[in-house]
């Protein structure tokens, strides 16, 4: 019950609403004032990111935007041409092999880094020993540990000794292993380079805020002879953002201008938007059904070739492919397509057939179907799709999502049965840096076939690059025809970006900034 | 009061410890930390190395009763992710989550006071049910939805206030408006209820009967009363945003303790997750007993309960 006026109470009510209105515009027109973003008019190009490096340091982190932002900041010695996937010489003049474990560099001359010091041979051999030094607790240790020294010769000529012979010694040096000022770093070392970044590289890095973001300026001063070209935008601030929706919401009110990543149908829905432009370009990350054949196999079932081609031949791959990943290929052999010694001439190809697929099962013994495992970590909609396909001929298919470190264990562990892997190649556009990983006997293989084991093995360390191609590809077909793992498809990847921006995506994901104009 | 006070205290450590435990124990049910901290790349050999670099090998409740004993000495230990001592990386985002509690607290109180009072006003009419209907929407609807809608409208739609970041106040705006509203709900209905008791006191007629201007009573005589209890909520609901913003933090992209914890489970830095789930629960349980203190040094039948 009221207790007092009726008057008295819709004075205070009106009272009450005004005040909280007057208080509500207020804050409105205070907030319009909002703060300077990234765009044309500032020349300063704004992305979104959603995982921050724990180091800007290229050898000590290994995430995506570590490698963007190294590729941006710091020269190689080699630069690979991403269209054409020919070696330019960068940091270097040209290059000879001396003897299989030996390469010799004529380095350029006249190059500065960012802060003044001059490169030369003292900047490789320090670098690339330090990084190489176990010691040292580089993060990205599978790019560095293939180099036992590198020598100075004189003060514009070096050479790189790898432990064994190493063919795929030129592709990493052309993408992953930066090279420092040999002073600054041996002053400073990683934790200091983390700090205050410098390079020698299109961009320099003005300003490095730890999980927030990461500024950089065109270097004007960038040497003329790099196959990189100069920046031609001014600054480029890349911020770390997790959620998608909020990078989304960036791109979508102009507050960011480029983010990657996206998944599809989000990206297509962005399209629609008229200051965005949608971009999509194939990856070197392959997709691929890893199936158990190990002693030992929680699943003894896949150790029968007859269950392992049913799979294969159970899921529809074009399908999947054209409808849920929308963009990327087709492949029919564990490997990268782009990768040097990748291959899939005399390869099967498992083409969709359910009833070939019964027949075989029925054959193995399984007329009445059969349960397993899958294990996955990534890319869900995929599995869930693949899951479907084999319930379809009978195979019932139990979902284990989890995170990538988690499935890992597992897999090391023997107690995966079908593992929906992918693999990046860490961007190494040679093939020992993808198959072998999965069917070279290490700690990831899950078939573990000694004659595999023995081919690319052999591959890894052939000079020759026809006799090294050959040996690849049988070894690449003999996993295909004995339906190991299913090859699936390379993953495309979708960009959003401002349409005020020239903007072109490429196969090994990375951003080149330095390409980069505002129309 | 003395007794009172020890017990509670000791019972708060007990709560801290064991909640550091099972933090402890959660953490490594989700995964090997040193294949996480390897990367995709690495072999087994490395894995083995970063394993015993880190001291992983060790049976987990050594490595508890290692953590715990350098923490009693003051050693926070070491990021493995960022690679920087875990207490200033801490201290560093310390801020920003504060500020944010704080803005939220202080929307939340904006929003809750007049609607309580009018609740309270108006009780049982149409007026207190449109309150309480504000308030059930804050408390049901999930915040990341919330924060998107704010997102589309006042980003997307009208371009007033930035998407993301923490440079400026405008970046708090819509996460304090979206942790605050979560938090409003219980304010609400604790002001309703006490002013409705205080405005049907002896105390509060004899003001009106004096001819005193109905604001005069309702803010003057009415609220002071009916607040009291605000404040000691207004302790808990403090720790309970400081430690609710992780999600927001993460949406608003807001550099602060929650997008750090956030980061830190992603990449299974244990130190950094540990210090911050203690951070956060010491702080709540220091609230709480700030609150139950409080109430007690005002209520002596609290003390002997």
């Amino acid at each position: 019950m009221n207790q007092h006026s009726p008057l008295a109470a819709s004075n205070f009510l009106s009272r009450m609403i005004r005040v909280v209105l007057a208080s509500g515009c207020l804050a409105l027109g205070l907030a319009t004032t909002q703060p300077s973003f990234a765009n044309k008019a500032n020349d300063t190009l704004g992305m979104a990111y959603d995982q921050a490096p724990e180091n800007i340091d290229p050898y000590f982190n290994n995430v995506r935007i570590g490698v963007i932002i190294a590729a941006n900041v710091w020269d190689t010695l080699v630069y690979r041409d991403p269209l054409t996937n020919e070696y330019k010489g960068q940091l270097a003049k040209s290059w000879k092999q001396i003897d299989p474990r030996t390469l010799e560099f004529d380095l350029r001359e006249g190059i500065k880094f960012h802060n003044g010091e001059d490169f030369d041979a003292d900047s490789v051999v320090f670098t690339l020993n330090y990084v190489s030094d176990p010691a040292n607790k580089a993060t990205t240790q599978a790019n560095v540990r293939w180099i036992e020294k590198v020598e100075k010769i004189d003060q514009f000529k070096v050479r790189i000794i790898s432990k064994e012979p190493f063919p795929a010694a030129i592709d990493y040096l052309s993408t992953t292993l930066a090279i420092h000022p040999a002073k600054y770093y041996k002053e400073v070392g990683p934790a200091g380079m983390n700090a205050k970044p410098v390079g020698s590289g299109p961009y320099k890095i003005i300003e490095y805020l730890p999980g927030k973001s990461v500024t950089l300026e065109r270097n004007a001063n960038y040497f003329k002879d790099s196959p990189k070209a100069a920046g031609k935008i001014g600054k480029v601030k890349i911020r770390f953002i997790p959620d998608r929706q909020t990078q989304m919401a960036e791109v979508m009110s102009g507050g960011e201008d480029l983010i990657m990543h996206v998944p599809k149908d989000q990206a297509e829905k962005l399209k629609s938007l008229p200051h965005l432009q949608v971009l999509s370009g194939n990856t070197m990350r392959i997709v691929f059904l890893q199936m158990n054949t190990r002693e030992g196999t929680p699943a003894p079932e896949l150790q029968d070739i007859r269950v392992r081609k049913a799979i294969a031949h159970a899921i529809d791959r074009e399908a999947i492919l054209k409808n849920i990943v929308g963009g990327g290929e087709m492949i029919n052999t564990i490997c990268t397509p782009s990768q040097v010694g990748c291959s899939s001439d005399g390869a099967p190809i498992y083409k969709y057939d359910p009833a070939l697929s019964k027949k075989l099962l029925a054959e193995a013994g399984f007329a009445n179907g059969l349960s397993i495992d899958i294990m996955a970590y990534r890319e869900r909609q995929q599995t869930e799709a693949m899951i479907n396909y084999l319930q379809a001929v009978g195979i019932k298919a139990k979902l284990g999502f989890m995170q990538y470190a988690a499935m890992r264990d597992l897999a090391r562990a023997n107690k995966t049965s079908l593992t929906h892997q992918t693999w990046g190649s860490n961007l190494v556009n040679d093939v020992s840096a993808s198959t072998p990983v999965y069917f070279g006997g290490g700690s990831d293989d899950v078939s573990r076939d000694p004659e595999v084991i023995a081919l690319l093995n052999k591959g890894d360390n052939t000079i020759d690059p026809d006799e090294r191609k050959k040996i690849y590809n049988k070894a690449l077909v003999m996993i295909s025809e004995k339906a190991y793992a299913l090859p699936l498809w390379s993953l495309p990847v979708y960009y959003v970006a401002n349409k005020d921006l020239n903007f072109k995506p490429y196969h090994d994901e990375l951003v080149r900034f330095w390409e980069m104009t505002w129309k | 009061m003395l007794a009172y006070l020890l017990k509670r205290l000791g019972l708060a450590v007990l709560v801290a410890l064991t909640v550091s435990i099972i933090a402890y124990m959660l953490l490594y049910l989700s995964g090997d930390p040193a294949l996480a901290i390897a990367g995709e790349g690495a072999r087994q050999a490395d894995i083995d190395l970063i394993r015993k670099t880190y001291g992983f090998d060790r049976p987990i409740i050594v490595q508890y009763g290692d953590w715990l004993l350098k923490l009693v000495k003051g050693d926070l230990g070491t990021s493995m992710y960022f690679k920087t001592d875990v207490a200033p990386l801490i201290f560093s985002k310390l801020s920003t989550t504060l500020l944010l509690a704080l803005y939220a607290l202080a929307f939340a109180l904006l929003i809750s006071v007049p609607l309580g009072v009018l609740a309270a006003i108006y009780k049982n009419s149409w007026i207190d049910r449109a309150c309480l209907a504000v308030a059930v929407v804050g408390q049901a609807m999930p915040n990341f939805f919330f924060a998107l809608i704010l997102i589309m409208l006042f980003s997307i739609s009208w371009r007033m206030l930035p998407v993301s970041g923490s440079d400026t106040w405008q970046h708090f705006v819509m996460p304090a408006i979206t942790l605050g509203y979560y938090a409003a709900p219980a304010f609400m209905r604790l002001i309703r209820a006490g002013m409705i008791e205080v405005l049907s006191a002896d105390y509060i007629r004899t003001a009106r009967a004096k001819g005193l201007p109905t604001h005069t009573v309702i803010f003057k005589h009415a609220l002071r009363n009916a607040i009291v209890p605000v404040v000691a909520l207004a302790a808990v609901q403090l720790g309970f945003l400081l430690g609710g913003s992780i999600v927001i933090e993460t949406i608003f992209a807001l550099d602060g303790l929650g997008y750090l914890a956030y980061q830190s489970i992603t990449f299974k830095d244990y130190p950094v997750t540990q210090i911050i789930v203690l951070l956060l629960s010491v702080i709540y349980i220091l609230l709480t007993l700030a609150s139950d203190l409080a109430n007690a040094w005002l209520d002596p039948r609290i003390r002997v309960a």
